[in-house]
């Protein structure tokens, strides 16, 4: 029993030394190395102030509302079709979650050629004959957040499906027969009697995606790399700039403590609702 | 009936769409550079060739250096599977500790250790740079095996204990009345029952690690990067005169591993996918 206790002492400890350690940083004066000392909100009033900041939490409100309706609608659509008695199912299901299973760094490069107008969907358009044809979204300001939003939610919508699917499949086979028995239609019983057993369900996908959202750092760095110019960049990416590009490690750190709230105000309320829920049961 | 036909024809046309960039990249990798100059790169290869593979595999030029993507995926590997079973391994024992054996502040640090799931990455950088600084394992593959064990614990931890939650504690009980000990009883009772929830651990572990990007580059540089931040080092270095057929094979070979292990062991990947995100 004795030897388990490292193991989890460094896996449970880690999470408070680290995260204590790291919001200790932000009230630091550090730069390239961790000096002690304490500068009070100095950190967190100079990150909120830049550019880049303000760009970051734009996209990411941009993103995380695009990136989970379009998702999720995604993986609804598919989970319905599917439900369907579809013939070939898994088949079909491997086809829609293998995005899952690679990395998004691979993913985002494949998806940065495709959308890239010079090489990708535009130009080939173009060569068939539509000279006029434009999608140059990858490398415009103002639309170039919307293409994190297609791949992402092309790499996670078999996921959101893969969760409903197991909803749809698991209400009570007792309530169906009987609506079958009043005498009311599949199109029916789908709507009145399965889609409304799903709330709960639809909750916990927006939770998980909202929190992938606000995580994503591997896919901006493969497909726009935060560009054009800083038109793309995200709370994760802000972080990093600051801890490794400029070695301000201070305001690094205060911008990941922001990063976490941000995750904290998405996943509290949820654990409460689901708490709350829990005990009314 | 036709119904029937519009939902199969809607299915098919999906099934087409998360297909696309897989066989663009796949059908571009066969491709001669000069078949795609001052073309779409999407199209049928004229003239299939392998060549781009051999290319990619020991040659092509990654941050200036000419050894293609296969030490890179060498790295990789070693990362991955050392730190995949030792992170199994582990959890499957703290698991069982939790779950089944008990002991006081048992879900204290239960609790401590899923939160772990949960807490980004951009909280562990700066410590972990330091830690590993500090016991030596700077730009080490070892460190990376070290922070991949540690993060991992949370995740095969929760996942173990959530499966060994389900066997009767009574089992147990009756062993250690009989003065079993504690591995005794993880290896002869626990144990045997524990190969899918082991296989579940196993591909979510090689999956995440393999694929992930933010530590391999902050903490590893240059030829001991794994794959993922060569990837990037390619398309950030080659921007000038790019080679998508070379890049494509780099990409695939890189994807290969995960999408393998995917193919073959599909109904535990999503088992760890649930398990993983609703928790």
């Amino acid at each position: 029993m004795l030897a388990i206790w490292p193991p989890l002492i460094l896996s449970a400890g880690h999470v408070v030394v680290f995260t204590l350690w790291t919001a200790w940083l932000s009230f630091t004066p550090s730069t390239l190395l961790p000096e002690p000392g304490f500068v009070g909100w100095r950190n967190y009033t100079s990150v909120m102030s830049t550019r880049n900041f303000h760009v970051a939490y734009v996209n990411i409100v941009i993103f995380g509302i695009g990136f989970v309706l379009l998702t999720s609608a995604l993986g609804l659509l598919l989970a319905i079709l599917l439900d369907q008695r579809v013939r070939g199912e898994n088949m079909f299901r491997t086809i829609f979650l293998y995005p899952m299973a690679v990395s998004f760094v691979v993913t985002g490069t494949i998806w940065s050629w495709l959308l890239n107008p010079g090489i990708g969907i535009q130009r080939l358009v173009r060569d068939w004959g539509w000279t006029g044809f434009r999608f140059d979204w990858l490398v415009d300001r103002d639309m170039a957040i919307y293409t994190l939003v297609i791949a992402g939610a092309w790499q996670a919508a078999g996921f959101a499906m893969a969760l409903f699917l197991a909803g749809l499949r698991s209400v009570d086979n007792e309530i169906i027969k009987a609506a079958q028995i009043d005498g009311a239609g599949p199109w029916r019983i789908y709507r009145r009697v399965v889609l409304p057993t799903m709330g709960p369900i639809v909750l916990a996908v927006v939770v998980i995606l909202l929190q992938m959202a606000i995580k994503t750092f591997d896919l901006v760095r493969a497909l726009t790399g935060g560009g054009p110019g800083i038109a793309t960049n995200m709370p994760t990416t802000v972080v990093y700039d600051f801890m490794f590009q400029r070695g301000q490690i201070g305001r690094g750190a205060a911008a990941a403590i922001l990063m976490l709230a941000a995750l904290v105000v998405v996943i509290v309320p949820y654990r409460l609702h689901q708490r709350w829920r829990g005990r009314r049961e | 009936m036709n119904r029937r036909w519009i939902l199969y024809g809607l299915v098919l046309v999906l099934a087409a769409f998360f297909l696309t960039p897989l066989v663009v990249v796949v059908l571009t990798s066969l491709r001669p550079n000069e078949e795609m100059a001052q073309r779409s790169l999407i199209g049928w290869p004229q003239a299939p060739t392998l060549a781009n593979y051999a290319m990619a595999w020991s040659r092509f030029c990654i941050a200036e250096r000419c050894v293609g993507v296969a030490p890179y995926l060498a790295n990789s590997l070693l990362m991955t599977v050392p730190a995949t079973i030792i992170s199994t391994l582990l959890g499957a024992v703290a698991g069982f500790a939790i779950a089944l054996w008990r002991f006081r502040g048992d879900t204290a640090i239960f609790a401590l250790v899923t939160l772990g799931v949960f807490l980004p990455e951009q909280m562990r950088l700066i410590p972990w740079v330091i830690v590993l600084r500090d016991i030596g394992l700077s730009n080490t593959i070892t460190g990376l095996i070290v922070v991949h064990v540690v993060q991992g614990l949370s995740f095969t931890t929760l996942f173990c204990r959530n499966y060994f939650v389900a066997v009767p504690q009574d089992l147990i009980k009756a062993a250690r009345i009989d003065g079993a000990g504690f591995y005794r009883i993880f290896w002869r009772i626990v144990l045997p029952l524990s190969p899918p929830i082991l296989v579940v651990c196993a591909i979510w572990q090689f999956t995440g690690i393999w694929n992930e990007f933010l530590y391999g580059v902050t903490f590893l540089t240059g030829p001991a990067q794994p794959i993922t931040a060569a990837i990037i080092a390619i398309s950030a270095t080659v921007t000038t005169s790019p080679q998508y057929g070379v890049q494509s094979a780099a990409v695939l070979l890189a994807a290969l591993p995960t999408l393998a292990v995917y193919l073959f062991g599909g109904r535990y990947f999503m088992r760890g996918l649930t398990a993983g995100a609703v928790r």
